[in-house]
């Protein structure tokens, strides 16, 4: 679904990403985890096109994504979410999904909509507010909601796009651990039972070892090691530049 | 704060009850106008200045983007509808077509070179390009009037299916005809906001990032946002233009950019109805206060900061809270 070749990304001299390549299968949870400065929240924009990347490749879905505009790959399937929730604060639940749903049916510039247009766009925001376990909160204000809701809205306005790729910048980032648990109960869901290829940013290593398929580690821009949960658990160079230091 | 659009979902109903009392007041205003000593001139102005500031709140309140150049488009359709009937045809619609067109076409063009700029710098060129059509106006004598301004025309009656309706000499027959106006226009933007094109330039004013990543083309949202401005700006200049038959190159001039800026901070820029209620008190306030004093404007001034600083939504969105409770 998703190969970098040699990716590559210098801010001046600072190499934050360095010839990376990984290859997420159709179907598959990758996690990329790292210590602070690894590069991985740069590796993130350069899938999603927030930045060009200085060398290498992005493949994504069997075409070469590398120089395409942020509109051009959510066209092509991609979604994100970010490390600081990004929402529309001002507006209610529902009305977030709804700009999400729009703009994903291919004419957020209708001036007006038919009533079966209409039709068609409530019932997909009633099954997003339901997916994402926000029911009872539709009309509330984005803004006034708990951390962990307002994430789910975000990953609810991702997922609007029915994308073939999610990408999820650490999702439980300063959340206690009711809220953690309700993400990785809708992560599991989305990748088990319906099949979503996720590739996400965590810290917390017990919800990176419950769900991840493959992990790869990420320290001073290289991919120190890929592998399974038990084979980067056994890494010794893993657990010397990053588990181990988390113990001390 | 039902009704209110950027509180919740948009309401179903098209038709709610505090836009009939809005209609009904405006619809019956001159029943009563006279006997309570108000007179025409007024109130057709606040209702053409309400037009432009709401028109320049579809930008900065629901796109979040500021411009402090809307001057030029109502200038230009102010010039264009004066220069029209003046020069080509003396036909009051003839007039008024002619005017918002060169003010859409000449927004349409601008805003095609700098919609990829933001905030001050966006600000600042949008007062440089009005700034250009001032100064052909104040020196292009020949055409223009210049300095003088621009007279020697009038507008003239309607002709409707063999009826004469003659908004030229009876006052109320014009007012009338400038709310019909201003009803379309604000009809028009109020149902703009409701649809899907309405909605993706809500999501960029609250998240520009996240509405990218929504795969929004974000620079052509503002452009058309901007030219949807642009053109009821210049539909209320080309009213303007008819309502004194006159129009004043400061009607281009950068300070005038900043009077409706300051109308719609004033009434309230995250409510649809706000830059109306702001004009009202602009000029309320302008009339009142220079009969007094040639410094009205330190006066308005001085409210504009008080209600910045105390009541940051403008006069109405401190009514819709308290009301909301």
């Amino acid at each position: 679904m998703l190969v970098t070749e040699s990716l590559s990304k210098s801010f001046g001299s600072l190499v934050a990403v360095d010839n990376v390549s990984l290859s997420v299968p159709a179907g598959s949870l990758h996690a990329v985890i790292g210590p602070n400065g690894a590069g991985k929240s740069t590796f993130f924009n350069l899938i999603s096109g927030f930045f060009p990347p200085s060398a290498g490749r992005i493949v994504f879905d069997g075409q070469d994504v590398s120089r395409l505009s942020v509109t051009g790959r959510v066209a092509a399937g991609m979604a994100r979410t970010f490390q600081i929730t990004e929402i529309f604060p001002e507006l209610s639940v529902a009305m977030n999904l709804r700009i999400a749903v729009e703009a994903a049916s291919g004419h957020p510039m209708r001036p007006w909509l038919s009533r079966h247009a209409e039709a068609g766009i409530e019932q997909r925001v009633a099954e997003l507010v339901a997916q994402t376990g926000l029911k009872g909160k539709a009309e509330r204000k984005v803004g006034e909601l708990s951390h962990g809701d307002q994430r789910a809205v975000e990953i609810g306005m991702a997922l609007a796009l029915k994308p073939k790729l999610l990408l999820l910048d650490e999702p439980t980032a300063g959340m206690g651990d009711q809220e953690t648990e309700q993400i990785a109960e809708l992560m599991h869901r989305l990748h088990r039972e319906q099949g979503l290829t996720i590739v996400l940013i965590e810290h917390d290593m017990q919800i990176v070892f419950r769900l991840a398929d493959i992990i790869t580690v990420l320290s001073e821009g290289r991919v120190l090691a890929s592998g399974t949960p038990p084979e980067i658990a056994r890494n010794e160079a893993v657990q010397a530049a990053y588990l181990g230091k988390q113990e001390s | 704060m039902n009704g209110s659009l950027t509180d919740g979902p948009l309401p179903k109903k098209i038709l709610s009850p505090h836009l009939i009392v809005i209609w009904l007041f405006l619809l019956s205003l001159p029943l009563w106008l006279l006997a309570i000593g108000g007179y025409y001139s007024i109130v057709t102005q606040v209702l053409i200045l309400g037009l432009a500031a709401m028109a320049l709140n579809y930008l900065l309140g629901f796109t979040g983007v500021l411009s402090f150049g809307h001057a030029a488009y109502f200038g230009l359709g102010a010039y264009g509808c004066g220069l029209t009937i003046k020069f080509i045809a003396a036909s009051t619609p003839l007039g008024i077509l002619v005017g918002v067109m060169v003010g859409t076409i000449a927004g349409a063009l601008i805003g095609a070179l700098i919609v990829r700029l933001r905030g001050v710098y966006f600000a600042m060129v949008t007062i440089a390009f009005s700034q250009v059509f001032y100064f052909i106006a104040f020196r292009w004598n020949s055409v223009t009037g210049g300095d003088d301004g621009l007279g020697g025309f009038e507008r003239r009656p309607i002709d409707l299916f063999g009826f004469t309706i003659d908004i030229q000499h009876n006052q109320m027959l014009f007012y009338y005809f400038v709310l019909l106006l201003v009803a379309l226009g604000v009809g028009a933007m109020g149902l703009l906001l409701r649809s899907p094109l309405g909605r993706a330039q809500l999501a960029i004013r609250e998240n520009e990032r996240r509405a990218r990543f929504l795969g929004l083309n974000i620079e052509r949202h503002i452009w058309i946002a901007w030219v949807i401005s642009c053109g009821f700006t210049s539909l209320a200049g080309a009213l303007y233009a008819l309502l004194d038959n006159f129009a004043d190159p400061r009607l281009l001039y950068w300070t005038f950019s900043g009077d409706l800026v300051i109308m719609t901070v004033l009434g309230g820029m995250r409510s649809f109805w706000g830059p109306m209620l702001g004009a009202a008190l602009f000029v309320i306030l302008r009339d009142t206060v220079s009969s007094h004093t040639e410094n009205w404007m330190s006066f308005i001034g001085l409210f504009f900061v008080l209600v910045v600083l105390f009541f940051p939504r403008g006069v109405l969105g401190m009514l819709q809270r308290r009301k909301g409770g």
